[in-house]
């Protein structure tokens, strides 16, 4: 088990992936005597506020005042501090997307960042609060780790392992209602840049991140029922990217699909993408995620569904690159 | 000009109705910002009923006055008002908050007649607040913008480069109010970050600051008519309030802040509300 989790969180089925965090990074307090923890009024909400329970001198509520929260983290990282900063992904990554680069890492402080109720996930709350853009944002940070966990226990593992990372680490969660993906804190194996194969499969891959997973699993489920072999993978971290996973996938489904609750100019798809575009093999690639539009208003598990991110809109997608048939008229021998 | 006394009373039934809605559809949804909804209703009663030209009917007419609701959040009062002005149909007032509806927590002026600017992240209203005034002082138009803040909104450096930047832009066509409620989220502003001593914050950015009581009609009626007649500086008005005001379980504490009611507590709410007006 990770470095700091020498303890089981029994109650992690009972926890929301905030809360869950909120009591790891409690726990890695005592660890690490140097952890501050920072917000900007929004203690309750991320429930970063748990640590200031246990640790109240070394917790700070900056009230609603986001760009000072990253600089107090940056001077507080450069001078023996590890800081650990939580606030709604929106605010994270966009109002202070230019103090997380200059002050963050260009000047290369280790400073961790929790971005909460990112994606669509703040359902009602509409785009003000939703956050589609965070993984483009944070990705084109040069030296930014990026990850989204798929549940509590992964944040939880995620939490963990930026500690001992060297280097800003951007972790995006929802809003936090949900649903596991995994049994427990142990029953999967969690290192940064390493996604998790969910599901082995010879037709298609579907790659998903954060909380469009659990969806991504049944979606597999659901397809294999009709005769499909659909490999899943959870690709967590973002950057830095597993490429080898990638083009594993690559190479045994040569159809790819992938799901982020995030715009799909930019994010976890076009990452993919990339790895894809510079290996020289062919791939059918689809990306599902929001199609360059402002989010609408609904209940987070609707707007999954009204966006086709959830099981049903990737069965739709797996039926659609399934009946591409690019393989008829292209040697797949002859690439470069 | 003083309030007649059934002007006063018009005011006072109207913000009754407005905060007996305000529940209402906080009901029905499921949960919204209602601590906020209610300290802010007396002073956008005001400016709604009482200032402001506007007509429900054309809300996008060049010549209305405008009103930013900066402190978003209160998207479910300000909803609420539009709804009792006749601005849409008030029965998708009960779809607040739902899947598809156009009213999420935070209203969108794309989506919501009536709205002049898409808020809900803190710290933008003034700004474009200042934009809407330059843009009719430049073009002759005589309309007037009203701003309102939240007291924890002032934490964010944004406003502060917007209280500079009235007075240095000379904004009298604009009146703003702070929504002084003594709460953000956390708990009380001055102890999560204290933004005292305000109103000499104002005036040393070069503004004009009166301080009055947020549910005094006439307290808000003068102040208002006060910032029309300014010609120097621009005119903040601070505006004491009580975050739940009405609510008797609800006044003063920052758990109301975003909160669901079922049967019972509304039923309490509704209750109490009536009563508090008849008291005061
Ligand atoms: C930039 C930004 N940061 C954080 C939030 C989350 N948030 C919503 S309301 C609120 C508290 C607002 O307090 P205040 O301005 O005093 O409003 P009121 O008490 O009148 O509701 C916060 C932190 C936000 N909407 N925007």
């Amino acid at each position: 088990m990770a470095k700091g989790l020498t303890w089981t969180i029994d109650d992690a089925d009972h926890m929301t992936q905030a809360e869950i965090y909120g009591e790891v990074l409690t726990k890695l307090g005592y660890e690490y005597k140097n952890l501050v923890a920072l917000t900007a009024d929004l203690a309750g909400s991320t429930k970063i506020g748990r640590f200031q329970k246990d640790f109240p001198d070394r917790f700070f509520n900056v009230g609603i005042a986001e760009m000072n929260l990253f600089g107090m983290a940056s001077g507080m990282a450069a001078s023996g501090l590890l800081p650990v900063v939580s606030t709604f992904a929106a605010f994270a990554a966009l109002r202070c997307a230019e103090h997380v680069r200059t002050d963050v890492c260009y000047q290369k402080r280790n400073v961790k960042i929790i971005a909460t109720h990112s994606g669509t996930s703040f359902g009602q709350a509409g785009t003000t609060h939703h956050c589609t853009e965070d993984l483009a944002v944070m990705r084109a940070m040069a030296g930014m780790t990026v990850i989204a966990p798929a549940d509590a226990y992964e944040t939880a593992r995620a939490v963990v392992a930026a500690m001992e990372w060297d280097g800003p680490v951007y972790i995006r969660i929802g809003r936090s209602f949900e649903p596991p993906l995994h049994k427990s804190m142990d029953s999967f194996d969690f290192e940064i840049g390493k996604a998790i194969k969910l599901r082995e499969g010879t037709d298609i891959t579907v790659i998903a991140t954060g909380r469009t997973v659990p969806g991504a699993v049944e979606a597999a489920e659901m397809a294999a029922n009709e005769g499909l072999s659909v490999k899943v993978l959870d690709l967590h971290t973002i950057k830095p990217i597993d490429v080898e996973a990638i083009m594993e996938a690559v190479m045994e489904t040569r159809r790819i699909i992938t799901v982020e609750d995030h715009n799909v100019y930019s994010g976890m798809g076009s990452a993919v993408a990339d790895v894809i575009a510079a290996s020289g093999k062919g791939c059918v690639l689809k990306k599902l995620g929001l199609q360059d539009e402002f989010s609408i208003v609904g209940y987070p598990d609707d707007l999954l569904h009204y966006y086709k991110m959830d099981a049903d809109g990737i069965v739709e997608a797996i039926g659609q690159v399934m009946k591409m048939d690019f393989e008829a008229d292209e040697d797949w021998e002859d690439e470069i | 000009m003083a309030l007649k006394p059934a002007e006063l009373k018009k005011l006072k039934q109207t913000a009754l109705r407005i905060r007996e809605q305000i529940v209402e559809v906080t009901y029905t949804c499921g949960g919204a910002h209602i601590g906020g909804a209610m300290s802010q209703t007396d002073i956008m009663v005001a400016l709604y009923y009482k200032f402001m030209k506007f007509d429900p009917k054309k809300p996008l007419l060049p010549t209305r006055d405008r009103f930013i609701l900066s402190k978003g959040h209160g998207g479910v009062g300000h909803a609420v008002i539009l709804g009792y002005l006749d601005c849409f149909d008030k029965k998708e007032l009960l779809d607040f908050n739902k899947t598809g509806s156009p009213f999420g927590m935070h209203l969108d002026w794309l989506k919501v007649k009536g709205v002049d600017a898409s808020t809900g992240s803190l710290g933008h209203g003034l700004s474009i607040g200042i934009g809407m005034a330059i843009a009719a002082r430049l073009q002759n138009k005589k309309y007037h913008t009203y701003v309102v803040l939240g007291d924890g909104e002032l934490h964010g450096g944004p406003n502060w480069e917007a209280i500079m930047a009235a007075a240095h832009f000379k904004v009298t066509n604009m009146t703003t109010f702070v929504d002084r409620n003594k709460l953000c989220i956390d708990g009380p502003t001055e102890e999560i970050m204290g933004v005292e001593p305000l109103k000499d914050k104002f005036e040393a950015f070069g503004w004009k600051a009166v301080e009055i009581d947020g549910h005094d009609f006439e307290q808000i009626v003068d102040a208002v008519e006060q910032s029309h007649k300014e010609t120097e500086k621009p005119f903040v008005i601070i505006a004491n309030t009580i975050k739940g005001k009405g609510i008797d379980f609800m006044e003063g504490l920052a758990k109301w802040h975003y909160a669901g009611l079922d049967e019972e507590m509304k039923k309490q709410a509704l209750a109490s509300l009536r009563r508090m007006n008849k008291n005061g």
